[in-house]
């Protein structure tokens, strides 16, 4: 389905929101959303989400041949996949820039740091190793799929454990998870990224993006860091122009998410260990909340309504507001109630300029300038009759 | 790879050259008689040919033209034997894709877009000879060539790769280098004004030592701005010479 372009009314007040420091879920600039990591039950499985955006990653082993070039290192695969489901614009199996782009800001950020130790992974040199696939899934976009992807990814990576090999001679012997344990990857260092947007030529910033804000955005930037302040990928892109020292302040903010995001993850792992230990049951089921749609209508919103005096019989109106309520819970602004201006029509908030005086004049104007123009050619042609109906013709 | 010292003890790299100094820059502009622009540019080893084509109507129906600017088309392709094996696919895989829109971004932010609305400018960028580079390269050459097309540009891009082994920056790494394993940051800048149009950076670098690599990366694009303008005006100097009238 083709994507629906965002309106110039939300563009503008987007943007001028932002001019002012604010944002439409009322988080500061630099503020994350609410992250939640669960794993599941099978080693290897991981959900993140960041608000509304949700990602899955699932790490998965087998045993092949090593590349020619490495042949005493494992292989590790990062595909990262945009589910149909996660927004009315992604397709099955089309490869949009935005999927191109993603993709490789994983890989990167994941294989060319060098987080997993590969040569660990190594079976029989030259013949046998093990290759690791991490394969994202994005459930639902609401913005700032990367970033949460990377997470997704690392602590996927983290919980994973590969089967035991014992090799005696030529005979390879791969263990099940009965005979003996399985084996955690050994993780150098975690990889991270933080998705700055950049608006108004790159005067303000925003971490962590919704995916409203994401397409008012003029350029973005991103940064992959890990908690030793090593700087993992940092790449520009947008069309906006940036100055040296913006990148590096980035950085010192990134930094700070980093080691946030990454005590998150330490903390999520060894809370799935002990409840694992404690053999208490874990895995997506549990730990998922519900989000079930009532037409339960939180009573705030329809108070606020019934205070002013509107003409219109009560039945109908709140029929008109269970109807607001069951599309979605709404936050309002604080402070803004609604104000009566006819029967039966009410303002909530201000809306943009009105420009329509402004095109009016416009559309005056030039019909006065072709009156002008009309005249002229009169005077100037010799056939002045036939020239003068095709005037009264235009207005 | 092992055994291969990327900077020695007296502080020469493996070609010979310190650590500041950039490849040998030579290029040519007007190569094609067909296109509006183009430009042939030799960095080093790395040999590039830049075309563009434009502005002119949006091809492939009027729903993908922009009702306030130019359409700004690239295509990013490397000969099958630019590298050293044979390359299968020498455009459509994803790194390819990557430079494809990395090249796109760069130059959007670059052209005076507003200027030819419902217009399309196409960018055809061919890598002939890969050894390192090859992103900085291309947008020289297209730099080069959008000069020679005659579209309004808010200023050269210029492009450089700066990397950073034991302790020092190194600016415009060949494929040797890139390959070690090492950090490599590659920038496109604007060079009157210093402002960066693309950044891109892989591999480890701690924080402390990114001011010096930026700076030498940058410092680099100044140095290629320098070899290029004289380029542009030697060229513009001929040109005006072979019409007969007076260069100055």
């Amino acid at each position: 389905m083709r994507d629906v372009p965002i309106s110039n009314c939300e563009r503008e007040f987007l943007l001028a929101i932002i001019a002012e420091k604010k944002r439409v879920d009322g988080r500061q600039p630099t503020d994350l959303r609410q992250v939640k990591i669960q794993f599941g039950s099978n080693f290897g499985s991981c959900e993140v989400s960041f608000g509304k955006t949700r990602v899955l990653a699932t790490v998965s082993s087998e045993v092949a041949a090593p590349k020619q070039r490495r042949p005493n290192e494992g292989i590790l695969f990062v595909n990262v996949e945009l589910s149909p489901m996660g927004h009315p614009s992604f397709e099955q199996g089309r490869q949009t820039e935005e999927s191109v782009e993603l993709n490789r800001l994983m890989e990167r950020c994941l294989k060319e740091s060098r987080c997993v130790d590969l040569e660990s992974l190594c079976i029989v040199v030259g013949e046998k190793v093990w290759t690791v696939r991490v394969d994202v899934t994005v459930v639902n976009q609401d913005g700032n799929m990367l970033d949460c992807a990377s997470i997704a990814a690392i602590a996927a990576l983290a919980h994973f454990k590969r089967p035991d090999v014992t090799v005696k001679g030529q005979e390879i012997t791969i263990h099940t998870s009965d005979e003996r344990d399985p084996i955690p990857l050994s993780i150098h260092h975690m990889p991270l990224c933080v998705t700055f947007a950049f608006f108004h030529q790159g005067k303000f910033l925003l971490i962590d993006p919704q995916e409203r804000e994401e397409r008012v955005t003029e350029g973005k930037m991103v940064i992959g860091m890990n908690k030793h302040r090593e700087i993992c990928m940092l790449q520009v892109t947008g069309q906006m122009l940036l100055h040296q020292d913006k990148v590096k302040q980035c950085t010192k903010m990134a930094f700070v998410k980093v080691v946030e995001m990454t005590e998150l993850i330490q903390e999520a792992l060894a809370n799935d260990k002990t409840a694992r230990s404690k053999g208490e049951k874990c895995g997506f089921a549990m730990s998922s909340e519900k989000e079930i749609n009532t037409t339960v209508s939180p009573a705030k919103l329809v108070e606020d309504v019934s205070k002013t005096d509107l003409p219109m019989s009560s039945d109908s109106d709140s029929g008109s507001e269970q109807e607001m309520v069951e599309a979605g819970p709404q936050e309002r602004p604080v402070g803004d109630s609604p104000k009566v201006v006819g029967k039966g029509v009410a303002i909530i908030g201000s809306a943009a300029v009105k420009k329509w005086e402004e095109e009016e004049e416009r559309v005056k104007g030039d019909k006065k300038g072709k009156k002008k123009k009309e005249a002229s050619v009169k005077e100037a042609s010799v056939k002045g009759q036939q020239s003068r109906p095709q005037a009264s013709a235009y207005f | 790879m092992a055994g291969v010292e990327l900077l020695s003890d007296q502080g020469f790299r493996i070609d010979g050259r310190r650590p500041h100094e950039l490849r040998k820059i030579e290029c040519r502009l007007g190569v094609f008689r067909q296109a509006d622009g183009s430009a042939y540019i030799e960095q080093g080893n790395t040999k590039v040919l830049a075309a563009v084509y434009g502005p002119h109507e949006v091809r492939g129906g009027r729903g993908k033209a922009l009702h306030d600017k130019v359409v700004v088309n690239c295509q990013y392709s490397m000969a099958t034997f630019s590298t050293g094996e044979r390359k299968r696919r020498p455009r459509g895989d994803r790194k390819s894709q990557e430079m494809t829109m990395h090249l796109q971004q760069t130059f959007d932010a670059t052209i005076l877009t507003t200027l030819y609305p419902r217009s399309q400018i196409d960018i055809f960028v061919e890598v002939l000879q890969a050894d390192g580079g090859n992103y900085c390269a291309s947008v020289n050459a297209a730099t080069l060539a959008l000069i020679d097309a005659g579209i309004p540009l808010k200023d050269y891009v210029c492009a450089s790769s700066a990397g950073f082994v034991r302790d020092t920056a190194l600016v415009d790494m060949n494929h040797l280098e890139e390959s070690s394993g090492g950090t490599e940051l590659i920038i496109a800048t604007l060079p009157k004004s210093q402002q960066i149009v693309f950044l891109e950076m892989n591999s480890r670098l701690h924080e402390d030592n990114l001011s010096a690599v930026m700076d030498r990366a940058v410092a680099g694009c100044t140095d290629v701005y320098n070899v290029l303008d004289t380029a542009v005006r030697d060229h513009v100097g001929e040109t005006a010479a072979a019409i007969g009238g007076d260069a100055a």
